[in-house]
């Protein structure tokens, strides 16, 4: 038998009803990448948070170097050379990176900081990272925040590494530059672990695919001997079109005149700076760039949230409502000419959605006011949170569940369903596929193109460029808040939007 | 002011601040393990009658009572109730995760309540008559230092003067400050209140580090209600629930300090003159001002002077909150239940 780093046997693991897995095997080896691939609620996260010690198994048993262990905290995993990476980093934003790395340490020696700060600056340098020790993490990037992570899991001896989506954040160039590390400390003799749900990412830097799907185990397969379409078949468990049916709308309007629109947040910095850009009847316009990059602000200045700064004008033209000039309305009033906007942010919940209301009393959020007299009507609503329900397959136990203990997924169709169901003329999403399983981010794209061939304008923010390039007709591309090209998306490429979104013209 | 009503004035401040600062090193370090810890000033109000029932059967009942057992067992008394109090809110907020703002306020309700029910207890133990009264610990406690006191002429008259124990708090300041900032296990401790599930993946006890916190909390910000009552009280009980008024300004100092102990050593004799400002004002100052006010009663315009210290807080939280600086600001997950499986 082969002495695996790592060897998962028939674990079980259930939240409450909720089975999240259920006699999940898998093997880990050292001088190997590991790609753990499945959709969203498959249970990969959960699987390998076992392994870290923030779970702990309901059934099973877990091999560390063919000897049977139990872990029970995350410190037991670090004695067992086990270091996992989440997706949100567990790190204390007002402590220096140094500090971060001997948090809860109790080795003596290890605990120093000094001695700390001259070990991982070794670290740094065999791998090839480039990190300031002495940085506050508040002001660091998300990429910085990510190589401390990983610096701070090789400082506590980890021998078994696990990250959980780490491209997410990532522009393509850090990307690039993470897999790089990621080879490095692969010769090194390291174990890797990476979760994700990029197929094309698992092509690129694994050696082997384990498939998790609901909390099982699919299959194991080495990365040399497959497919994105046969790893999509196991994933998903059945076969799946992964084209984006992108048709071209003939008959396009001016829908939206965005000039010279600045705005300026509460630290006094330029958020937007001076954007302006068309936008039309049918069209998708895709908005890339790096998090944090003036995207939220922007689409909030348009719909009446952000204040404009003097000089910005934002037209509205269409056939049903008119010509208007959008600065200066209330949000209730740009929301009655049709434009609405489903943000949905990395917590998913915080804008949009009430998480401890049920569907219906969601849907009548935003309607809530087209009743007459004192008391509310709950029959439309209702209606059409079923069929919201029904459409985008909403698995909730009923109407009136809080929406807060829906997963992820549903929680989106919830938003992005309300939103489509007040028929807009512009319709704003932001980020509407975030952490969604395939089948339904698939499912959101053929609603928004099915919104563009009705003749709505459409924009698109999104993180995964290749979702962007597929889906767009236009790509306008966001750098420190200004706008660093407009690029036809059915010719451009990913390396010039990766581009765009860093290096800022002219500077 | 002559420099008499000077001196008195930095007297009483010091005697309160000194308080206060008990007060507010014991809630700064709830706090900084994440727990905002309303009960403080009921904490103190238990602090105070434990230190004074335990002196008090000492004295009534040994044979030979001597000082330093009086101060031993008083100081232990406090310590065992109050760490008995940060216990009981440790298990109902970090255990039972019940919300922390109830749970504090009713811990100052009940412990409030109890203190002064227990005071008129132990008048009736005392068999009734005046006061209860426990002389012998309550001097010893009140003790000023030989030689820095007396040898050291205008430094013993203004700096030295008061008792020992003033001195022990400042230490203790400078402690809880070096130790939240400078060791090992106040890096983490810091981790706990600032981000408890990044604390525990890290391998941090989270459970145990707050409940440790909150006992050490209790404790310290109990001696607060210990020195009110031997030192400012002279080892006697009044129902006036001062102590609790000072329990509270020590949870103001807390955000008037930025959450650093080292602050509230010159912050509680602040709010220590603040407190007692309303006595050493010069009357014209005050006739002047009763007089733009239109008010004929000078109680009223105490009861103003006292609000300056929350005044000044107010102030000083608008003033660090639009500075938005991160080392300034509460620790990230205040108030906060941690749940490690919460999803």
């Amino acid at each position: 038998m082969e002495n695996y780093a790592v060897e998962l046997k028939n674990i079980t693991k259930t939240f409450g009803p909720v089975v999240a897995n259920k006699n999940a095997c898998l093997n880990i080896r050292h001088h190997e990448i590991l790609a753990l691939l499945g959709e969203n609620g498959s249970g990969k996260t959960t699987i390998m948070n076992m392994l870290a010690g923030i779970y702990y198994p309901d059934s099973g048993e877990i091999y560390v170097d063919g000897k049977l262990v139990s872990i029970k905290d995350p410190k037991d995993a670090f004695d067992l050379g086990i270091g996992m990476i989440h997706q949100h980093f567990k790190l204390i934003d007002v402590f220096t990176a140094v500090e971060n790395i001997v948090l809860g340490l109790e080795d003596k020696e290890k605990k120093n900081i000094r001695y700390a700060e001259k070990k991982a600056r070794e670290i740094c340098d065999r791998y090839g990272f480039d990190l300031d020790l002495n940085m506050k993490v508040h002001e660091m990037n998300v990429s910085q925040k990510q190589t401390l992570e990983i610096v701070k899991t090789l400082y506590r001896g980890a021998e078994i590494l696990i990250l959980d989506e780490p491209t997410t954040v990532l522009t393509p160039q850090e990307t690039e530059k993470l897999f790089n590390v990621l080879r490095n400390m692969r010769e090194d003799g390291k174990a890797i672990v990476i979760i994700t749900h990029k197929l094309h990412e698992v092509l690129e830097i694994s050696d082997r695919v384990t498939i998790l799907r609901k909390g099982e185990t699919i299959g194991t397969v080495n990365t040399a001997e497959t497919t994105a379409q046969q790893l999509t078949e196991m994933m998903v468990g059945e076969k799946i079109e992964l084209n984006i049916q992108r048709d071209l709308v003939e008959h396009r309007e001016k829908r939206l005149e965005v000039k010279n629109v600045t705005v300026i947040n509460q630290e006094g910095k330029k958020v937007v700076n001076d954007v302006t850009f068309d936008l039309y009847s049918g069209e998708v316009l895709g908005i890339a760039g790096i998090s944090g990059c003036g995207q939220k602000e922007l689409l909030e200045a348009i719909m009446g949230l952000q204040k404009c700064e003097e000089g910005g004008s934002i037209i509205y033209n269409s056939t049903a409502h008119g010509v208007h000039q959008l600065v200066g309305l209330t949000t209730k009033e740009i929301i009655g000419f049709g434009l609405h906007l489903a943000f949905v942010p990395e917590d998913r919940l915080g804008m949009g959605l009430v998480g401890n209301m049920g569907m219906t009393d969601n849907v009548m959020l935003k309607r809530y006011r087209k009743g007459s007299g004192p008391f509310l009507h709950r029959q439309q609503p209702q209606a059409t949170a079923a069929k919201i329900k029904d459409e985008l397959d909403v698995k909730t136990p009923d109407l009136e569940y809080p929406v807060r203990k829906l997963s992820g997924g549903n929680v989106q169709k919830v938003l992005v369903g309300r939103e489509i169901n007040n028929k807009p003329t512009v319709l704003m999403t932001a980020y509407a596929t975030r952490g969604l399983d395939i089948n339904t981010s698939y499912a959101i794209y053929n609603l928004l193109n099915e919104q563009k061939k009705k003749g709505v304008a459409v924009i698109y923010v999104g993180e995964d460029l290749d979702v962007l390039l597929g889906l767009s007709d236009r790509i306008l591309v966001l750098c420190e808040g200004r706008v660093n090209g407009i690029l036809d998306g059915r010719t451009t490429t990913k390396d010039e939007v990766g581009l765009l979104m860093t290096h800022r013209k002219g500077a | 002011m002559d420099y008499a009503n000077l001196l008195a004035w930095i007297t009483s401040a010091v005697t309160f601040g000194t308080v206060i600062m008990l007060g507010s090193i014991g809630e700064t370090i709830n706090q900084k393990a994440g727990g905002l810890n309303l009960g403080t000033p009921g904490i103190m109000m238990l602090g105070g009658m434990a230190s004074l029932t335990g002196a008090f059967l000492y004295e009534t009942r040994a044979a030979n009572p001597n000082a330093f057992m009086g101060v031993l067992i008083s100081i232990v008394s406090t310590i065992v109730i109050c760490g008995l109090a940060g216990f009981i809110y440790a298990l109902l907020t970090v255990t039972l995760r019940a919300n922390q703002n109830v749970t504090g306020l009713s811990l100052t309700i009940l412990g409030t309540g109890a203190a002064n029910f227990l005071g008129g207890s132990l008048m009736k133990l005392s068999g009734g008559v005046g006061q209860i009264n426990v002389p012998i610990t309550s001097r010893a406690i009140r003790a000023s230092i030989p030689f820095l006191s007396e040898k050291l002429g205008f430094l013993s008259e203004t700096i030295f003067k008061f008792g020992w124990f003033v001195y022990v708090t400042v230490i203790l300041a400078i402690t809880a400050d070096l130790f939240l900032n400078k060791t090992s296990v106040g890096l983490n401790l810091r981790a706990v209140g600032e981000n408890p599930a990044t604390a525990d993946a890290a391998g941090i006890n989270v459970t145990r580090y707050k409940y440790l916190s909150f006992i050490a909390g209790g404790a310290i910000a109990g001696l607060g209600g210990m020195f009110y009552v031997m030192d400012y009280t002279k080892g006697t009980w009044a129902n006036d629930s001062i102590i609790e008024a000072l329990g509270w300004l020590a949870v103001a100092l807390v955000i008037f300090t930025t959450w650093k102990p080292r602050n509230s050593i010159w912050g509680a004799y602040l709010f220590g003159l603040c407190y007692w400002l309303f006595l050493y004002v010069p009357s014209g100052i005050n006739a002047v001002l009763l007089k733009l006010m239109k008010i004929d009663r000078s109680t009223y315009l105490q009861n103003l002077y006292q609000m300056i210290p929350y005044l000044v807080t107010v102030i000083v939280l608008i003033f660090v909150s639009k500075k938005k600086k991160r080392e300034n600001q509460a620790p990230g997950a205040l108030g906060v239940s941690y749940f490690r499986e919460e999803r």
